[in-house]
């Protein structure tokens, strides 16, 4: 019902070639294309219904956990100094790995190796509330999410997949978002796709959610199959998006319609 | 785990206007939403908020299922003198949540 | 104006599921639920002002303020501020009790409406009177959604 219109709308919309990488000037964050009022709910910590998971991520950090019997704070203290900074440069290179990781599997490399425990599922409000309380220790650092040479490889898959054409709806993620940003689609604006404040309060979702949970969204909004959580095609995609944002402020714990 | 966040200037001159602001985590199920196997999502809202001000009521409201969820909501009252204000949220499946704030009215 | 929190834990649990599709509420059972309310009394234009943004980024989330113009004395106040609607399931939004305590009658929180439609806001003054503003607001459905329609 929907599909069937946004597949006409976007033949009017879409262009045949692709135009390349929007410039770095006119690159703006999908705050800019909200209304008053959501941005408002953004600022205003006392409003923002993300201030809730992130005092519960507050009390996860202190607390002791797994056969270690150890909190983050054993090893990182006070996250307002020693994750400052961190959200800007993920998803990063995992030397052990050989490939990047976003923050959340940092996070449970962290609960499995460091403190014994189990992991934390994604999308669950425990590991969610976790990111955004430590993605928040980075809120208006620009993003530098570009130096390390071992990522360049990634970053150029992660580019593919954004280029790509999916689904019944055979369009690329560039096509909306580098491409038709600043128009509208069944009346929404199409944003630019610059993902500067995750995980961020949804309110499409009415909850929190992550990075990988909004490019699912996309994917079956092209009807594309989504790839599964923590899939490797998720993390190049967070990667490139991230690479894509450098330079631009993040804005953890974001609210976006 | 579900948390209150209630915003109360701590301290007030006495007859001055204060604006009180509360967030509560809840999803507000409507109970109009069907899950993937088209089954109805029983309805799961808060129903009452209540107000009072060193025990007297101030404020109270009905809600509704377009509430949305994490409800906020402001309100004013007349700081009269220093004490508590307690807040109190209940609604479906016995969900009750309480919060207090003091404040210095000089 | 510094702040001040406090917090408490209570249980809850998060679940993904689709999108509604229930039966919407009518302007009819809407007058049926203010008449609830109301009784048999005029219920006049005026005092009312009722603010929810021009534009609606998301139906589900939308920021609305009521205020009614009363001096807010102990012989002359709001009592209730009533806020309905005409095309979700159900006519009521929220129902609010007042008294000369609140200094200014203004409540402000977030709704959800279903579909393009009109806000009414009835205040009730200690008088007994009743007194009504409405607003139309126009809703869009969002573009790419989490479930496939």
């Amino acid at each position: 019902m929907i599909g069937s219109a946004i597949a006409l709308l976007l033949a009017g919309l879409l262009s045949a070639s692709g135009a390349g990488e929007i410039a770095g000037n006119e690159r703006r964050s999908g705050y800019d294309f909200m209304t008053a009022q959501t941005r408002a709910m953004q600022d205003d910590e006392a409003a923002n219904p993300a201030t809730l998971w992130l005092l519960d991520g507050e009390s996860l950090w202190i607390r002791k956990t797994g056969s270690a019997d150890v909190a983050c704070t054993g090893c990182h203290g006070d996250a307002a100094k020693s994750m400052k900074g961190v959200a800007a440069r993920y998803p990063a290179f995992d030397a052990e790995l050989g490939r990047p990781v976003d923050l959340e599997e940092r996070i449970n490399a962290c609960r499995t190796g460091a403190q014994g425990a189990p992991p934390l599922a994604w999308e669950s409000h425990e590991l969610l509330s976790l990111t955004a309380y430590v993605s928040r220790q980075s809120r208006g650092q620009p993003i530098v999410v570009d130096g390390d040479e071992k990522l360049k490889p990634f970053i150029e898959r992660g580019r593919a997949i954004y280029e790509r054409r999916q689904g019944q709806l055979n369009i690329s993620c560039a096509q909306c978002h580098d491409q038709n940003w600043e128009r509208t689609l069944a009346g929404n604006p199409i944003t630019q796709a610059q993902a500067t404040g995750y995980p961020l309060y949804r309110l499409e979702w009415q909850s929190m959610g992550s990075l990988q949970r909004r490019l699912r969204n996309c994917l079956a909004g092209v009807r594309a199959e989504p790839y599964p959580f923590g899939a490797p095609e998720l993390v190049e995609l967070e990667l490139y998006l991230m690479w894509r944002a450098r330079g631009m402020k993040v804005e953890t714990p974001a609210v976006r319609p | 785990m579900a948390r209150a966040v209630v915003t109360v200037p701590p301290k007030a001159k006495r007859g001055e206007i204060i604006e009180i602001r509360t967030l509560i985590a809840h999803r507000m199920e409507t109970g109009f939403r069907h899950d993937s196997y088209g089954r109805p999502l029983a309805r799961d809202i808060v129903t009452r908020f209540v107000c009072t001000y060193n025990g007297a009521e101030i404020c109270s409201a009905n809600l509704f299922p377009a509430i949305s969820a994490n409800p906020l909501f402001t309100f004013t009252t007349v700081a009269t003198e220093s004490g508590t204000l307690a807040f109190k949220w209940t609604g479906d499946n016995d969900f009750t949540l309480d919060a207090t704030a003091s404040i210095v009215v000089e | 104006m510094s702040t001040r929190r406090q917090f408490l834990v209570a249980a809850g649990a998060l679940v993904i599921v689709s999108r509604p599709s229930a039966s919407n509420a009518t302007p009819a059972m809407m007058q049926e639920a203010v008449r609830k309310v109301v009784g048999d009394a005029q219920i006049r234009k005026g005092k009312v002002t009722l603010d929810l943004p021009p534009l609606i980024d998301n139906g589900n989330v939308i920021a609305m303020s009521v205020s009614v113009d009363s001096p807010m004395t102990p012989t002359d106040y709001v009592k209730a501020i009533h806020v309905f609607n005409e095309k979700n399931p159900q006519p009521n939004i929220i129902s609010v009790t007042l008294g000369p305590r609140a200094g200014r009658a203004m409540i402000s929180t977030r709704i959800r409406l279903a579909d393009s439609q009109t806000v009414t806001a009835i205040a009730q003054l200690s008088d007994g009177s009743f007194w009504q503003t409405s607003r139309d607001i126009i809703v869009t459905v969002a573009a790419c959604t989490e479930e496939i329609s």
